[in-house]
């Protein structure tokens, strides 16, 4: 396989799992320098994406494939295109730069190197997701990006909030992706297709299908709880437990993006329809507005921006919710001018926390002399946030009002929407860019200046190329944006972009009233936070709380179960198997009255009726018996007998079988009764003997008619035939059970013999195990067969 | 049920049954008999050994805990599905060899040491339940 070209995307997407292989050793020898050596590796990814994005704009897709497991047809096959190479830059290009921030973030931490290999895991499982043509590999990476999230959530293991926001995240993303299982399966079924790209060039076919809106809902299950659209968008703010870099990578710019991501490749196969363009706007809007509002409310600078972020993702999915040709380009360009932006807004947030020892902004304040570049990064990414020219989220929210403005139906609730949205953002861009350094200065806990190189270098970068990809706007669209919007819709797209309004209309005049709106707001930040404070707290329940009582509820659905089928008394367990057992042999003959014939009265010999009665002598000695250990060997009497039975009737191996383990079983049971101090005698109610007695007569009945049945059938001699025919001239053996044994179904022997010595193991365990109050519990005198067991069972408990 | 007579007699006992185990999986590829059956003669003979003179002989007698010769013998039978692999067979297709020593033709064969491997799991396994429990009773 070459190592450049659209071939080497295998390498590419295995070198940051291969990276956080080496990352520990690295950043043990180099301490937090170690960055600038495996920043490297995200940067050549970049470089082999950028190569190939070049040909994607000029209209090439490529879809290089490896063999995986051929067997069960699956392939490493990669499908690039317009979307997933816009999604592989971003990845890699900002993962360059989150590698870098986190040397300068984690400096000293004592499992820094840890954080990198986790860090790493991620963006090759992330690099996998957007990349991946198979369906199934897809899901692979997908969920591989939920264990990644989980681990750097819980990177702070030690505190209670952070646990419980890691396994938040994964109950949340990984249920969804169980979903989006489902959906894929379904799709594979619908189409026949295992490949995105198969799938994508079967046309109406899905939507047509009766299966639709099924196959419709499970991949929203997957791409709305990703992407955090309410009602499950309280797993992302949480998630802010994690260390900046990861927010700022991982929860911002790219994996909650992956259901955004989903959503914009399955468009042209499942958009476009009246329940598409229906639900998607429904929640996305929905989404928009309460993740403002709740940013609004916070003052932490991580959580406004974490909810700005389920915002941005609501407005997202509305967008491509609309499946309008014009709202797509705004929505490829939002998606865009976002990952920049956010990334160096998260970044900017975690520089002040570094190095002013707090982010709350109500105790922020005049730091611009102290940290000037970090101002000057902050203002450029709020602007482009805020959507003020000349930055590319300017352009976006042109573009996106022009697509939702005047399309008839709901365009305009759309549009209204999307102006409180907007300028709701504008008012907490504003307030995290200007709030900390601007004004008064506030003495912060720790003593405030600019940080170290590494920590500044993304945010200076991602802010500034939020204006020069404006700037070059033209270029922008036609290799970038173009063929992404191209992919979303399914069809070759030029885009034309324009840093300036081509025409004086709708979107400018709802830009401008945006930002009128924004700024007003922002003057009353304070008392809007009041006030949605106020609401929250009148509400007083939501979906975080929700979480946390679907959890307990399950827990205690669980227990009760538990306590109602594992009630730990082995008598209960024996009388239920038995009688479940009964009744499956008997239900089904009583209902259809396929009861065998009776049969004739065979023409025994002498000595063969004398061996029947020795095994009826022994039942009746069972049942007589005075002692325990009596009616226990008394069983073994039946037990020969019928080892004679088999004997008589041509089945030596059996036979000599049955012999040993019926000694055995003697001699085992013997034992456990001895051992076990229980009373010699049994002393049943009669009750209980007349309800045990009825249900070992009707399983024994179940069985006998069972195997009378089975006999009545005509004998099928085949396989005997063919074992008699073939074990001496193939396996050299003349006993054919033997040979059967060790050799034609040699496997399957090979799996028994484990489970034999498992059992072993478990037994030996049990045995070994002391009971916690010896003697304490000595048997009383309503003693029943089955208690030895039960007496173990609690020794062992 | 530790009487002279029986303490007397129960080494020689177990150590015929043993004998008469090993004849018995030997013999089985062509005679009723085989690794499961001669597994559980010997697991007998063990257990009978130790009711006469107590655990400790047993484990003495036979040097290794009785889970580790089941883990041998599990081992064995898996490791004797492997030299087919060599000859581009699928796993645990049978392999012979003749060999003659002493004027006599032995054969050799996987399906053999796979019979010894099923053998050793079950005197190991069923061994270890029974001293198992012999050896609760005496404590």
């Amino acid at each position: 396989m070459p190592l450049f070209g659209p071939e080497a995307t295998l390498f590419a997407v295995l070198a940051p799992f291969v990276a956080a292989i080496f990352a520990p050793a690295v950043t043990r020898h180099l301490k937090h320098n170690a960055a600038w050596v495996l920043a490297i590796v995200p940067a050549v990814v970049f470089l082999h994406f950028a190569g190939l994005a070049g040909l994607v704009a000029q209209g090439a897709v490529f879809a290089p494939s490896t063999d995986w497991a051929p067997s069960y047809g699956l392939t490493l096959s990669f499908y690039i295109d317009g979307l997933s190479s816009l999604f592989a830059l971003l990845i890699s290009g900002i993962g360059t730069f989150i590698v870098l921030y986190s040397g300068g973030y984690l400096k000293g931490h004592p499992h820094q190197g840890r954080f990198f290999s986790f860090i790493f895991m991620f963006m090759g499982s992330m690099l996998g997701l957007v990349t991946a043509d198979n369906l199934i590999t897809l899901f692979v990476f997908w969920e591989l990006t939920s264990i990644t999230s989980f681990l750097l959530i819980g990177f702070d293991h030690l505190r209670m909030a952070s646990r419980r926001a890691a396994l938040q995240a994964l109950v949340v993303t990984g249920g969804g992706g169980l979903a989006l299982l489902a959906g894929f399966l379904l799709i594979m079924g619908l189409t026949g297709e295992a490949n995105m790209s198969a799938v994508l060039a079967s046309g109406d076919l899905l939507r047509e299908s009766g299966a639709y809106p099924v196959v419709f809902l499970l991949v929203l299950g997957g791409a709305f709880t990703k992407s955090a659209q309410f009602p499950f968008h309280f797993w992302l703010p949480n998630a802010m437990e994690a260390p900046t870099p990861v927010s700022a990578y991982l929860h911002s710019a790219t994996m909650v993006k992956a259901g955004v991501y989903l959503l914009m490749r399955v468009q042209p196969v499942l958009g476009d329809t009246e329940l598409w363009t229906f639900v998607l706007p429904l929640f996305g809007g929905t989404t928009l507005i309460v993740g403002t509002l709740l940013a609004v409310r916070q003052t932490d600078l991580k959580l406004m921006l974490a909810y700005t972020t389920v915002a941005s993702l609501g407005l997202l999915v509305m967008l491509t919710g609309t499946s309008i040709d014009k709202a797509i380009e705004g929505a490829a360009l939002y998606l865009f001018a976002h990952s920049l932006f956010k990334g160096a807004l998260f970044m900017v947030a975690g520089t002040i926390d570094h190095e002013a020892g707090t982010r709350d902004i109500t105790r922020l304040g005049g730091l611009r002399k102290a940290m000037p570049i970090t101002f000057a990064a902050a203002c450029l990414a709020g602007l482009s946030m805020s959507g003020l020219p000349p930055f590319i989220g300017f352009i976006a929210k042109e573009y996106l009002y022009e697509g939702i403005w005047g399309e008839g139906g709901a365009s305009a609730l759309l549009t209204a929407t999307a102006v409180v949205g907007n300028a709701l953002m504008l008012v907490i861009a504003a307030a995290v860019a200007l709030r900390p350094f601007t004004g008064v200065k506030v003495e912060t806990p720790k003593h405030a200046h600019e940080g170290p190189i590494l920590l500044i270098a993304g945010p200076v970068v991602l802010s500034i190329l939020g204006l020069l990809f404006a700037l070059t706007a033209h270029w922008t669209g036609e290799t970038l944006i173009g063929p992404t919007v191209g992919s979303i819709l399914g069809e070759a797209h030029a885009l034309n972009l324009h840093l300036m309004p081509t025409h004086i209309g709708a979107p400018l005049f709802l830009s401008l009233i945006t930002i009128a709106l924004g700024v007003a707001l922002y003057l009353r930040l304070d008392a809007l936070r009041h006030a949605m404070f106020r609401l929250l707290q009148a509400i007083g329940w939501g979906p975080d709380k929700g979480f946390d009582q679907a959890i307990a509820g399950i827990v205690s659905l669980s227990t009760g179960v538990t306590r109602i089928v594992q009630g730990g008394r082995l008598q209960v367990y024996l009388v239920l198997t038995f009688a479940v057992t009964a009744l499956a042999l008997l239900v089904p003959p009583a209902l259809t009255g396929s009861w065998p014939q009776v049969p004739s009265v065979p023409d025994f010999r002498f000595y063969e009726w004398t061996v029947l009665a020795i095994a009826a002598a022994g039942l009746v000695a069972v049942l007589t018996a005075r002692t325990r250990l009596t009616a226990i060997v008394s069983l073994g009497i039946q037990g020969f007998a019928v080892a004679l039975i088999f004997m008589l009737f041509g089945a030596p191996d059996l036979s000599f079988t049955q012999f040993m383990v019926e000694t055995l079983s003697v001699v085992i049971l013997a034992l456990v009764m001895t051992r076990l101090n229980l009373a010699p005698r049994d002393h049943r109610r009669v009750v209980h003997r007349v309800f045990d007695g009825a249900i070992a007569i009707a399983i024994g009945f179940g069985f006998g008619a069972l195997l009378m049945q089975i006999t009545e059938l005509p004998f099928d001699s085949k396989l005997s035939d063919f074992f008699a025919e073939y074990s001496r001239a193939i396996a050299h053996g003349r006993n054919i059970v033997n040979v059967i044994i060790v050799d034609f179904r040699g496997f399957d022997t090979l799996g028994e013999i484990s489970v034999v010595m498992v059992t072993g193991l478990a037994v030996l365990a049990l045995i070994r195990v002391r009971p916690r109050r010896q003697r304490e519990d000595v048997a009383p005198a309503t003693e029943q067969p089955v208690k030895p067991a039960i007496k173990h069972k609690e020794a062992a408990s | 049920m530790r009487t002279v007579i029986f303490r007397t007699i129960a080494p020689y006992l177990a150590a015929l049954m043993v004998l008469f185990s090993i004849f018995v999986l030997l013999r089985g590829h062509n005679e009723p008999g085989g690794g499961f059956i001669g597994g559980l003669i010997a697991a007998s003979a063990f257990a009978i050994y130790g009711i006469a003179c107590g655990v400790a002989a047993v484990r003495r007698a036979i040097s290794f805990h009785p889970m580790t010769i089941s883990g041998f013998g599990l081992f064995l039978a898996t490791v004797s599905g492997l030299p087919s692999l060599f000859v581009s067979q699928p796993f645990m297709t049978s392999q012979w060899l003749y060999i003659h020593a002493f004027g006599v033709e032995v054969p050799l064969s996987t399906p053999m040491f796979f019979d010894i491997g099923v053998y050793f799991v079950v005197v190991g396994a069923i061994g270890s339940i029974a001293l198992g429990l012999e050896e609760r009773e005496s404590d």
